[in-house]
């Protein structure tokens, strides 16, 4: 009985781990399977940090079986009930994990500034600049330098380092767009930066992080990397859409639910700034944005 | 109407209208109220449960009522996580609209934290911590009372919102400008704010309460470096509850300021600034944690000793390693937000600050290993859960540390690898820890043992469940899912992961009804179970020095202390400790106030909710004048003569 029962378990765990290696072959784990700069850089240092920890985890999970399977009740084992102490291992354990928290530590230092989401990233394309501004319950991408604007849907060219600057006309929420890279929250009356960089061509999913009210759920849009000739033309055909300027804004800004994609010409050129200074307290001081 | 709206403020009957769901629950509420009430009175136990219960300013009586509303409101968390899942893995609109699902993992944090995991600490504090410290009761009995009548008014008023009007839909720390009246206009976020800070006052006085406990109460020869660790960690965490909670009680007070009297600390408008109450529920919210974790570690230290048959290893270790958690905990809150847009410098040093708390917990680990190496290991129930622990808290630990390092953080921030990990730790650390707790010393406290069987199977249950719960959704994180969807769309090939996690929670609710088959056979079977010794797992600390149950006044004469293990070394060398003379015992009266105080600030409560001030004036001004009505009263205690102590004492042993 004793056999079965053990061979049940290892062949479930078997079956399970099968199932998950099936699954894990037909679906994509965006964050594991990065196309930008930031994000595979990001992922590395994921990878390395797990690898750096498991340096502790294997020798407890090892101790412990060990220790249990050695030391149960019925086994004729060695008893020192009075043991309980000993300088030599009570150093190695707080040395270990130490030099490990150490390291990691330099690691942190670094990759925090050099994969700060303010920096601009150094590349030979000149960058461009995409701002972003959250909304009841949709994402509006504006292009100042295009003159046009996108609701659920931003299109940029590969390898070009893009500055997203991010605020909200909302309550907080947060931009992701997984397989390009970091998350940056999207605050009113405020503006950050997200720089991330596309390596290559092809259609990323982009999502709303924090909750921001009923909507949020369908708060999502598709990030879109393009050759440099294809995204030109994609602007030159938003030209005919309607035009956005800060009365169209403030009928778009009301609250809607899983808004499908929509094109405007951008009528207003500091748009982006008016919605910023909205929430300052006082005009003109601190809103050199 | 004018009329109406004065005598009831916005309370209308549209507050009770609800859909099928939440119908269901009330009705279940009121009908399980309905047998309760119906139970005491066929069985006549209302004169019982008031004398004995309500009335009770005795620890271990309060100790036990709190478990009570814990596990209560536990059934009701785990119902919240099972609609969530449900709602996850069917992935159709049709089930729960997208604000009733909100309001229902607001409902779910909220309870679980405040209502399930502080209530299992206070119950287990309040049984163990004075018998351990050979005390007969705590600092401050009556504040003791108030406090766990408070932690029951606030569940109270959190029950409350499914049957009158709604929730909070802002999740569980409702930040605003999300939670301001702007947004969220309704009662919900009210609701929560009053729940949280009637149940937080309480946690502050117990905070106080049991710090002074400590401190000022241990048995003769106690010193801090002979403390059982369970002590010492309860230590940390109340110095941890003093400096955080009265954090919490501003930020809810301006945020209600906000909500009430059109004030703008946090709104976005105005010079309002929603990012500083972020900022200053997590300087409250990562110390909580710590709160909640650091008792639980301090139950495994015992479990781990008791059932290696041995002495803890690294005691020094083990005292240096929970003040530097407890010191370390207010210095890491910035990483619950890393992406906001601080600056590297800024994010770096909350960013290794946190790394180095895995420092001093990777070492306690280190020394429970120790504990059991050379040890007699008995696996009894209790210390399953410590096994279970370790591989679910270190895997906990390590995505922990991932998440420290902030450049990783912004790939999984807010994503479901974010949710997963906070389970693991509290779900696998908390949770497990109070259940090993609650096996540990149930005996003591009701005087035979839980079947070991059936908690066996509990266990198992929940240890797989858990992680076909959650190990899911640590994936599901990676794969771009963030949390709080109450839908995505189908072509992301997430649903299977969601229904493993659903298959998960169904196999943990299997677990919970092994606890409850445990507790039904175990009552059932007490005669078969009794713990004729007082002592029955060969215990080393002081709690087990004494019959099972205790006797109301814990020690007949006050022990003296040794030794770390002060019982082990009392029954290693008994003729040390030679029979002592019985004296008088002074303890305090049994008093309805804190009942009545906690049902005032329950109704100012919920009047503040409604906006009925003249309810919330009277009420709050009522239980003003009970507590100086208290204040004056010099007669609180009585006292036993030693005669009937000695009498006491030989039916027990008899």
């Amino acid at each position: 009985m004793k056999k079965y029962k053990l061979l049940l378990i290892i062949l479930l765990i078997a079956t399970v781990l099968t199932l998950a290696v099936i699954y894990l072959k037909n679906h994509e784990v965006a964050v594991l399977a990065p196309k930008g700069h930031i994000a595979a850089r990001e992922k590395s240092l994921l990878i390395f940090a797990s690898l750096l920890s498991l340096i502790v985890v294997i020798p407890v999970f090892v101790m412990t079986f060990l220790i249990v399977y050695k030391y149960r009740d019925h086994k004729k084992a060695k008893y020192s009930p009075e043991l309980d102490n000993n300088r030599l291992v009570e150093t190695i354990w707080w040395g270990v994990p130490i030099i490990l928290i150490t390291i990691l530590s330099v690691v942190t230092w670094r990759s925090s500034h050099e994969l700060d989401p303010f920096r601009p990233i150094q590349a030979q394309t000149k960058p461009m600049t995409i701002q972003v501004v959250a909304l009841d319950w949709k994402w509006l991408f504006i292009y100042p330098e295009q003159k046009i604007a996108t609701v659920n849907y931003v299109q940029f060219p590969e390898d070009t380092p893009i500055d997203f600057e991010i605020t909200a006309d909302a309550p907080m929420n947060s931009f992701w767009i997984p397989q390009l890279g970091g998350q940056m929250y999207a605050m009113s009356g405020m503006s950050t930066h997200l720089n991330l960089m596309a390596d290559e061509t092809g259609e990323y999913r982009g999502s709303s992080a924090n909750i921001s009210g009923k909507g949020f759920a369908g708060m999502n849009f598709m990030a879109k990397s393009t050759s440099e000739a294809e995204f030109n033309k994609w602007i030159k055909s938003a030209d005919k859409s309607p035009s956005l300027n800060m009365d169209s804004y403030d009928a778009l800004a009301k609250p809607s639910e899983n808004n499908p994609v929509a094109y405007y010409r951008l009528a207003q050129n500091d748009l982006y700034n008016q919605v910023v200074a909205k929430y300052m307290p006082y005009h003109g001081h601190g809103a050199e944005e | 109407m004018n009329l109406f709206a004065n005598i009831f403020g916005r309370l209308t009957p549209e507050a009770f209208q609800h859909d099928m769901v939440v119908m269901g629950g009330v009705i279940g509420m009121t009908v399980s109220g309905i047998v309760i009430i119906g139970l005491l009175t066929y069985f006549k136990r209302w004169k019982w449960l008031y004398r004995e219960w309500l009335t009770s300013v005795d620890p271990k009586k309060i100790g036990v009522m709190y478990i009570v509303v814990a596990l209560v409101m536990l059934l009701r968390g785990l119902s919240d996580a099972a609609m969530m899942r449900a709602q996850q893995a069917l992935n159709t609109h049709g089930f729960l609209n997208s604000d009733h699902f909100q309001q229902i993992f607001s409902a779910h944090g909220t309870i679980m934290i405040f209502f399930v995991a502080m209530g299992l600490m206070f119950g287990l504090i309040n049984l163990i911590v004075p018998l351990q410290i050979g005390a007969r009761d705590v600092a401050f009995p009556f504040m003791n009372a108030t406090s766990f009548w408070l932690f029951a008014a606030g569940a109270m008023l959190i029950n409350t919102s499914l049957a009158i009007g709604e929730f909070s839909a802002a999740g569980w720390l409702a930040y605003p400008p999300l939670s301001e009246l702007s947004f969220s206009p309704g009662v919900g976020i009210d609701y929560w704010i009053w729940g949280l800070q009637i149940a937080g006052i309480g946690s502050l006085l117990s905070g106080i309460n049991f710090t002074t406990t400590i401190l000022k109460m241990r048995a003769a020869g106690m010193t801090l470096m002979k403390m059982p660790l369970f002590v010492w960690s309860v230590l940390n965490s109340m110095i941890l509850v003093i400096f955080a909670f009265p954090i919490l009680t501003a930020t809810l007070g301006m945020l209600s300021l906000d909500r009430l009297l059109g004030m703008h600390f946090f709104t976005s408008e105005m010079g309002g600034n929603p990012m500083m109450y972020v900022n200053l529920i997590w300087a409250w919210g990562h110390p909580e944690v710590y709160i909640l974790i650091l008792p639980a570690f301090g139950v495994f230290s015992e479990v781990v000793a008791t059932f290696s048959r041995k002495r803890l290893f690294g005691y020094t270790s083990m005292v240096v390693a929970l003040a530097a958690i407890t010191f370390l905990s207010f210095t890491v809150w910035l990483h619950h937000f890393f992406t906001m847009g601080a600056g590297a410098n800024v994010n770096a040093f909350f960013g290794v600050m946190t790394m180095i708390i895995a420092v001093p917990t990777g070492v306690k680990i280190f020394n429970w290993l120790a504990t059991m190496y050379r040890g007699r290991i008995v696996l009894a129930t209790p210390m399953l859960w410590f096994l279970g622990f370790i591989v679910t808290f270190t895997i906990g630990g390590v995505a922990g540390v991932l998440m420290a390092v902030p450049a990783i953080d912004f790939q999984v921030h807010n994503s479901l690898f974010l949710v997963a990990h906070f389970h693991t730790m509290i779900v696998g650390g908390v949770v497990f820890g109070y259940f090993a707790g609650l096996n540990y010393w149930f005996p003591k406290i009701f005087g035979f043992k839980l079947n070991e069987r059936l908690g066996r199977y509990a266990f198992w249950c929940w240890f797989v469940g858990f992680l076909l719960a959650f190990v899911p959704l640590y994936i599901l994180g990676l794969m771009g899912a963030t949390r709080r969807l109450d839908h995505y769309d189908p072509s992301l090939g997430w649903q299977g992961l969601f229904i493993v996690a659903a298959v998960g929670i169904a196999v943990i609710l299997a677990g919970v009804g092994f606890q409850i088959l445990q507790l039904f056979f175990s009552v059932k079977d007490r005669k078969k179970n009794l713990d004729a010794t007082g002592d029955p797992w060969n215990g080393r600390t002081l709690e087990w020095a004494v019959s099972s149950p205790p006797p109301f006044y814990n020690f007949a004469s006050l022990p003296e202390v040794r030794d770390r293990d002060a019982f082990w070394d009392m029954k290693k060398h008994k003729k040390d400790f030679p029979d002592v003379k019985y004296e008088s015992i002074r303890l305090p009266k049994n008093t309805p106030l804190p009942l009545i105080i906690a049902s005032l600030v329950f109704a100012v409560g919920f009047a503040i909710v409604w906006y009925i001030w003249w309810l919330a004036i009277i009420a709050g001004l009522s239980a003003l004048i009970c507590l100086i009505y208290r204040l004056n009263n010099d007669e609180t205690e009585y006292s036993i003569p030693a005669a009937k102590i000695a009498k006491l004492e030989q039916e027990h042993t008899a």
